[in-house]
């Protein structure tokens, strides 16, 4: 099984939700496929969306909601 | 007068704020996030505290922190800046619970005016216009025809549970209404869920003009106009003072009203009122206020001579207003872009990054607000907002010219910015004429087909 970190295409604020109430965008254990929207960075007030570029399973989230992450930083392990 | 001054913001309004205070002889304590260490601010403060991490939620917007901060270094006044808590009742009545002086309105002010259906009647029984509309919710035909013909056509029907632009239909005469109506209600229904309508005159083509005053609980004076007509996003770009849509009589009757409503309310402190223009019948109309410092302030001291901050300072110390209506001469032109970090080529996609190089125009009439130094790293956490370049002349023609100027001259190397779309903006035939509103901006940067 090979393993591959998702990073953060930019500097700024992770989501893991699309809002406060909703659930997160995904959780571990959970199967994503390339193109999955896996979280938010906000910078400088514009919400961007992150998502797989491969798919498998979502082995481990390596930041919190409203982490400061910065450009390239891993922030989900997926193991396909 | 406050002698230690804690500026509860960040970037060019906290370089601002302690500017106006180091001025005044008053001591400044610098408050940041973990991400602002190397602010400008922090630099230029005789004191700086760190108040928490780089998420505003936890730091700029933390109430507590910032009173802890000021106990900690013994200052005895908060200024709030624009944006963050300056315009939260709450914080205000923390501030003054804790014996400090908060620089702006009172918290009851605050509530007042920042509440938009209680700063409309307000308006209205100070006899200051405001836009035309039923009081809620119109159910018929009938009742929406006897309503428009004493609001004046065109009108708008507007979904009560709508917004951002969305649910709105127009009528141009009684029998576009009569057909419309029940197709408002219908698509209200539809895409909210809810079919309460309500009307309010359409405006086709809306300035924003806005009135800067100085109030001290007794006296309010005013200081002109702004014209910020030019905006993306209903964010301002690009401001001047004064506007070029409004003739003497206009004028006059404008800023009379803002400082008829803001003595009603016993308004103290610095203050906007915000008006839509209707630049096809000369009307104006009072929207809302911002009862706190406003981005674009540099261009009403730039024709005024008044420095806006060292007046809440001045006011916030318990002094009443030095200057009367009569002392206040505008002369000149003036004009604000607002340099953000954005990459106008990229859908103005946000652009963080090092100053790498830094060159600031100069020269007669040109005053540069900002934080940037060379090597400075934009952190990604907050407001895009990079610089305001000011620049001032004789006339509005000489003050496009001079901007021009200005920004050939200016260099900001390492990140994307703003600057670009405002040289030509410059040079655009209708922003030379004064010929522009409130979608103006939005429609210039349509590709053409």
């Amino acid at each position: 099984m090979a393993r591959h970190e998702l990073l953060s295409p930019l500097p700024g604020t992770f989501y893991r939700r699309p809002s406060p109430e909703a659930p997160p965008f995904v959780a571990v254990g959970q199967t994503i496929a390339a193109g999955t929207v896996v979280g938010l960075v906000e910078v400088m007030k514009t919400f961007n969306e992150v998502q797989a570029e491969t798919g498998g399973t979502v082995v481990e989230i390596l930041v919190e909601n409203e982490d400061a992450v910065e450009a390239g930083q891993a922030l989900l392990i997926v193991e396909a | 007068m406050p002698t230690k001054l804690l500026v509860a913001n960040r970037g060019e309004i906290a370089v601002r704020v302690i500017r106006a205070a180091r001025e005044l002889g008053i001591r400044t304590v610098a408050v940041h996030s973990t991400a602002d260490r190397d602010g400008l601010a922090v630099r230029l403060a005789d004191e700086a505290v760190e108040i928490g991490p780089a998420q505003a939620t936890k730091s700029y917007l933390n109430a507590q922190a910032l009173l802890d901060a000021a106990k900690s270094t013994g200052a005895d006044a908060i200024h709030p800046g624009y944006g963050f808590l300056s315009e939260n009742a709450a914080f205000a009545e923390a501030v003054t619970r804790a014996g400090l002086i908060f620089v702006g309105p009172s918290a009851e002010a605050i509530r007042r005016m920042g509440d938009k259906a209680a700063a409309r009647a307000a308006a209205m029984s100070a006899d200051v216009p405001t836009v035309p509309g039923s009081d809620g919710v119109v159910e018929s035909v009938d009742e929406a025809l006897r309503i428009a013909g004493t609001i004046g056509y065109p009108v708008m029907i507007k979904a009560s549970a709508g917004g951002g632009g969305r649910g709105i239909r127009i009528a141009r005469d009684a029998a576009e209404l009569t057909q419309v109506m029940p197709v408002a209600q219908g698509e209200a229904q539809a895409a909210f869920g809810n079919g309460a309508v309500y009307l309010e005159r359409f405006i086709g083509r809306a300035r924003h003009v806005e009135v800067q005053i100085l109030g001290d609980g007794h006296r309010v004076v005013h200081l002109f106009e702004r014209d910020c007509s030019l905006q993306r996003r209903r964010q301002k770009v690009f401001e001047e003072a004064v506007s070029p849509a409004l003739d003497e009589a206009t004028r006059q009757r404008l800023c009379k009203s803002a400082v008829r409503l803001a003595e009603a309310v016993g308004y103290a402190g610095a203050g906007t009122l915000e008006y839509l223009y209707d630049a096809d019948t000369a009307e104006f109309f009072f929207i809302e206020m911002n009862t706190r410092i406003q981005v674009e302030h540099p261009i009403t001291e730039m024709i005024t001579g008044v420095d806006l901050v060292r007046e809440m300072l001045k006011i916030a110390g318990g002094n009443r207003l030095g200057l009367a209506q009569e002392d206040i001469v505008r002369r000149g032109h003036a004009i604000e872009v607002r340099l953000n970090a954005e990459d106008p080529d990229r859908n103005f996609a946000p652009n963080p990054g090092r100053i790498e190089g830094l060159t600031w125009p100069g020269g007669p009439g040109v005053r540069i607000d900002s934080m940037l130094y060379p090597g400075y790293a934009i952190p990604p956490f907050y407001d895009s907002l990079l610089a305001k370049l000011i620049v001032w002349d004789e006339t509005r023609d000489a003050a496009l010219n001079r901007l021009g100027r200005a920004l050939d001259e200016l260099r900001i190397d390492g990140v994307k910015t703003t600057a670009s779309l405002h040289r030509r903006l410059v040079d655009d035939a209708d922003v030379r004429a004064g010929r522009v509103d409130t979608n103006w901006l939005e429609r210039w940067m349509q590709p053409t087909a």
